[in-house]
């Protein structure tokens, strides 16, 4: 090799160069999957993400032979009429409804409250804050709900497990993920625009009340909604601190073993649909505002 | 409450400096946070520390007088002796539940890491969009989720078949199948992770339960790391002429470790100790240490055996935390 000059062992290489063909049809596809890899990988995940949302959906018109409504049988909209008609999902869902409201709006003040004290200010016992918010969310549900149950049998109020404890404990768990939401909003503000409201002799006051709070109220509000759901779809420490009372979850999971009615995939499919008119319809118009703009 | 006052705007406010005394400055933070902490402290720590004491006490509710004793001269180990005996020698439920939660785990990071990386890096004006689809499934009650997966996976149903036809049950169970040469294996597993012609009240449909579960915990905080590199150090990477994988493993993927620590714990954690999956999906051999407890306070009433068991899942956890959190370098996770 080595007494081969430069030119001959271009030409070498030259000729062993298999001759150019244009790519065919077959391989220009391949090659696009193959690039576009990592995006169907995505989309499959999203798609098993997505597909029990679309059975619950897809169930709940069904007409289902017996009592369990796992086989497709005929459709129907016998379940979408009659939802309401069923009491224990109705009085269920109340209650989730009741206790989800009360804890969603105290745990997001209170969680407002430590963000804001977190991200704005330094003080004593700041990392001890940040690792008593992270232990309930570092810690099993049934490790919580068990110790709830264990205070409140120790401090003899087994008789009193209700609403109300269900509620104290949704508060307890919801706190650190308004936390953690609202302060990641406060983190991304940009403090220019609050000097700038000063510089314009705003006292501090002012200054919060018309550009802080506004700026932070989008994270509060996100915060305020995954706590609703969390709330809303809690079964394990409900499950713990409930007593005799039905909440939908609860509901659904005593109906698990004699069969869940369609009912209850309609709740669900309403939920679904709620829930993605809300997040949706300002994302839309946004989108709508920008293209017009 | 305040925000840090512009140089000029102090001087320029005198009334403000006079309204509020400097003093008041330094109790703020600690006014906003007593609410909240008082909650936790009353309702977190206080039942933890009221765990543990039951741990250590003795009786049950449903028999004699259904109260409890404890004493600090008498403190009851037994209930650990027990709680061990009962649930990791005679019975594997205790290296079950990790088992089941570890392959969990794993399965969720391989699904979710190109999901986030998509959203994080391919997705355009689609980002918010994909966001609020990885949500979504949020919305709909996750029993009614988890029950659903008892359809999908019916007996002989579309998804069984094609599994079965094209081979993969009948080898997931013959390369899980391992009776003598791994013992502790075979235990927690006696019959392969799957049956060839099923996978409901299997192992597998635990695990795929769970995976399910904590999908979005995983894809969230991937996400929220991804979304942090700056793309830079990936474009530099690639003009020094390292293919797109060596760029993906030397550059982004340790970039993305405090996402791939906070995702895996989120995940793992939760799933250590869920009660739901096992008792939906899997059969009654699946049991998780969710159900032990579950159990032991609802239908036993051995309280003191039962926050034992508590107890005791959650300082196997936090020493698997603390392990795993040092050995990955990634202190800050909040």
């Amino acid at each position: 090799m080595s007494t081969m000059t430069i030119d001959e062992r271009r030409a070498q290489a030259l000729a062993e160069m298999p001759p150019y063909r244009e790519p065919g049809v077959f391989s220009r596809g391949s090659r696009w999957v193959r690039s576009h890899i990592i995006q169907f990988c995505a989309a499959g995940a999203l798609l098993f993400m997505f597909i029990p949302v679309f059975v619950v959906v897809l169930f709940s018109f069904n007409l289902p032979t017996g009592k369990y409504n796992y086989v497709w049988n005929q459709f129907s909209t016998s379940a979408w009429v009659n939802v309401w008609s069923d009491t224990e999902i109705t009085n269920s869902l109340t209650i989730s409804i009741e206790v989800a409201l009360i804890s969603t709006i105290v745990a997001t003040v209170l969680g407002t409250l430590i963000a804001f004290a977190i991200g704005r200010h330094n003080f004593r016992g700041r990392g001890g804050t940040n690792l008593l918010i992270f232990m309930p969310m570092a810690t099993p549900e049934v490790v919580m709900g068990s110790s709830l149950l264990t205070l409140f049998v120790l401090a003899q109020q087994e008789g009193s497990l209700g609403r109300i404890t269900i509620t104290i404990a949704h508060i307890m768990f919801s706190i650190s993920f308004v936390v953690v939401t609202v302060k990641a909003r406060i983190a991304g503000l940009d403090s220019r625009l609050e000097q700038a409201a000063m510089d314009l002799y705003a006292d501090e006051k002012t200054t919060f009340a018309k550009v802080t709070f506004p700026l932070v109220l989008p994270g509060i509000v996100a915060a305020a909604m995954l706590a609703f759901s969390l709330s809303f779809d809690d079964f394990v420490i409900t499950n713990f601190t409930s007593g005799q009372t039905v909440t939908f979850p609860m509901y659904i999971w005593g109906a698990a073993g004699r069969g869940i009615p369609p009912e209850a995939n309609v709740v669900g499919a309403i939920m679904f649909g709620l829930a993605l008119v809300v997040v949706l319809v300002p994302e839309i118009i946004r989108g709508v505002r920008k293209s017009r703009a | 409450m305040s925000a840090a006052p512009a140089p000029g705007a102090a001087a320029n406010t005198p009334a403000d400096d006079v309204a509020r005394p400097v003093g008041a400055h330094k109790w703020t933070p600690y006014v906003l946070l007593t609410p909240g902490m008082l909650w936790l402290g009353v309702f977190f720590i206080i039942p933890t520390v009221m765990l543990v004491k039951m741990s250590l006490s003795s009786g049950t509710a449903f028999s004699g007088d259904g109260s409890f004793t404890f004493s600090r001269s008498d403190l009851q180990w037994s209930n650990y002796g027990d709680a061990w005996t009962k649930y990791v020698i005679d019975t594997p439920i205790f290296q079950k539940s990790l088992i089941y939660a570890l392959i969990a785990t794993a399965l969720t990071l391989v699904i979710a890491y190109p999901l986030a990386y998509t959203i994080a890096f391919k997705s355009g004006r689609w980002k918010n969009f994909l966001l609020v689809l990885v949500i979504a499934p949020f919305f709909t009650s996750f029993l009614l989720r988890t029950n659903a997966w008892q359809t999908i996976l019916v007996d002989s149903g579309p998804v069984v078949t094609f599994m079965e036809n094209i081979g993969l049950l009948d080898f997931l169970h013959t390369v899980t199948n391992i009776p003598d040469s791994w013992p502790s294996w075979a235990q927690i597993f006696p019959d392969g992770i799957t049956d060839p012609n099923r996978v409901l009240a299997t192992p597998l449909a635990v695990i795929v339960g769970l995976a399910y579960n904590f999908l979005p915990f995983m894809t969230l905080p991937l996400y929220a790391s991804l979304e942090r590199i700056d793309i830079r150090f990936i474009e530099a990477a690639t003009d020094l002429y390292s293919s797109a994988w060596t760029a993906f493993r030397k550059v982004t993927f340790p970039l993305s470790l405090p996402g791939v620590v906070a995702g895996t714990l989120l995940t793992f954690i939760p799933a250590a100790g869920d009660p739901v999956n096992a008792q939906l999906l899997g059969s009654a051999s699946d049991a998780m240490m969710g159900n032990a407890i579950d159990a032991q306070f609802k239908s036993t009433g051995n309280y003191p055996l039962a926050a034992a068991l508590s107890a005791l899942l959650m300082a196997v956890i936090v020493a698997m935390v603390t392990v795993y959190v040092r050995r990955a370098g990634t202190e800050e996770l909040v």
